[in-house]
């Protein structure tokens, strides 16, 4: 039966249980091969930051984890279970991946609490005052529970990006993506949201970061995963990528940013 | 001026028969132009297909046709209804087009990140229309939707030549009767009409004021 080994790890992780596998996955949009053969997998409680350059792939790499971008092939696995196509089941895998959004993308109707509660309610079942109780105590974990009644149009856009992260811990996901989610902020705004982002690494959550703060990258990540044109060219801990990076489209991508 | 003070009580019966047709029509045509926007947006290429080709097909049809349909096409295919309900299903069916139209206008107006933030903390295609899209979308098209109903209470005296004896039809009884008033009676019609129709754009300014939320 070839279909009795298919949720068998793999042999180069034997001994070990990634939560996050992909294998050899292809895109394109057109023509256009925006991931090339990616094989990469993490570990529980691992933090992995994806950098490269614009148009690299990475935020597309970070989509694709919950399928938010589909793939031509290969395959994507969390924890063991392969993505389905669509459908209920994608919904219920989604659900248990949370997604930080370079531009928030609370909904813009909702006040934060009914954000954070939406999710609960509706996918999980819980009963509303089970579940704004527990929005509450996320909100003041990421620093706005005084703003729990308030439109995301009425509050900063740092506050907006912590509720945002509360949205999706409110599921209680398995692993955290977050695509870029400094990028839009103001600088001084760039730190709460990064605090907050170490205090979850902390504790232990599974985090795919698409960053372009070097120094989270070095503090805070244990693997920084590095992409050009849609392929990984370097995988290595923070220390050894940042001192002394393997190959010239790296080494060359940290001499332009460094030097600001 | 006494020919329309006289006979108040037809232009009220008058009246009350177009504000049930709108109220109906309007209902009924509002709740499934929305239905049918969002099969147009669905992933199920079946249904994109089949809201678009409704849509085209009702929205190039002049209305009196879909009228004609409805009230001489349908009795041959032995439904026997009231004219009245002729009308309503005429009226609903033609207006269920233009609602849509207004209705996706909205929804291609939400920014994309709402329903990929939707989407990725589990909601499914109809829970994020519902909870996330639509309440933003329909926000963005009260006056679109607005000139619609207006449209909608105007397309009603359409029913006044299938016998239904609303407020154009009994008007022309009245300017038959009182030949010598015409421009009075009808003068007055539109005046009647007037009120069903600025009440329905006040409406679009209240609404409007008051669903707006962002900043």
């Amino acid at each position: 039966m070839q279909f009795a080994v298919e949720g068998a790890p793999a042999p180069a992780t034997a001994g070990r249980d990634p939560l996050i596998v992909l294998a050899g996955v292809n895109k394109f949009y057109g023509s256009h091969h925006v991931l090339r053969d990616v094989d990469l997998s993490i570990e529980r409680g691992e933090v992995v930051v994806l950098i490269g350059p614009s148009g690299s792939g990475k935020s597309t790499l970070c989509r694709t984890i919950n399928r938010l971008e589909s793939i031509q092939s290969g395959r994507i696995t969390i924890d063991r279970q392969a993505l389905p196509e669509e459908g209920a089941e994608l919904a219920r895998l989604r659900s248990e991946v949370g997604m930080v959004f370079q531009s928030f993308n609370l909904f813009a109707h909702m006040t934060l609490l009914q954000n954070v509660t939406l999710g609960p309610i509706k996918v999980r079942g819980l009963r509303r005052a089970d579940a704004e109780e527990k929005a509450m105590a996320l909100l003041e974990r990421v620093g706005v529970g005084g703003h729990a009644h308030k439109l995301p149009s009425q509050i900063s856009g740092g506050q907006q990006q912590r509720a945002a992260i509360a949205r999706a811990l409110a599921m209680e996901p398995k692993a955290m993506l977050f695509d870029e989610p400094t990028s839009a902020l103001d600088p001084e705004m760039i730190n709460e949201v990064l605090d907050v982002m170490r205090g979850l690494a902390d504790s232990g959550m599974t985090m795919i970061v698409v960053t372009h703060e070097m120094g989270f990258a070095r503090s805070a990540a244990h693997r920084v995963v590095f992409m050009d044109q849609g392929s990984i060219l370097e995988d290595a801990p923070p220390a050894a990528f940042f001192e002394n990076p393997r190959c010239e489209r790296a080494r060359d991508f940290l001499s332009k940013i460094i030097t600001h | 001026m006494s020919a329309v003070l006289d006979n108040l009580p037809i232009y009220v019966t008058g009246l009350a028969w177009t504000l049930l047709l709108t109220l109906i029509a309007g209902s009924v045509s509002l709740l499934a132009g929305t239905l049918l926007a969002a099969a147009r947006i669905s992933p199920v290429p079946l249904l994109r297909a089949g809201g678009a080709l409704y849509v085209h097909v009702l929205r190039n049809t002049p209305i009196t046709i879909v009228f004609f349909f409805a009230a001489f096409v349908l009795p041959q295919l032995g439904i026997s209804l009231s004219y009245f309900t002729f009308a309503v299903i005429a009226l609903s069916l033609y207006y269920t087009a233009f609602f849509c139209e207004a209705v996706r206008a909205g929804i291609n107006a939400v920014s994309p990140g709402q329903a990929e933030a939707a989407r990725a903390i589990g909601l499914g295609f109809g829970q994020t229309l519902c909870h996330v899209i639509l309440p933003q979308a329909l926000r963005s098209v009260v006056p679109p939707l607005i000139n619609v109903l207006i449209a909608l209470i105007k397309s009603t005296a359409v029913a006044s030549a299938f016998g239904v004896a609303e407020l154009l039809s009994n008007a022309e009884a009245l300017a038959n009767a009182e030949s010598n008033a015409v421009l009075w009676v009808l003068g007055a019609t539109c005046l009647f009409y007037l009120l069903l129709t600025v009440p329905a754009g006040l409406l679009a300014s209240y609404l409007e004021a008051k669903l707006v939320f962002n900043s």
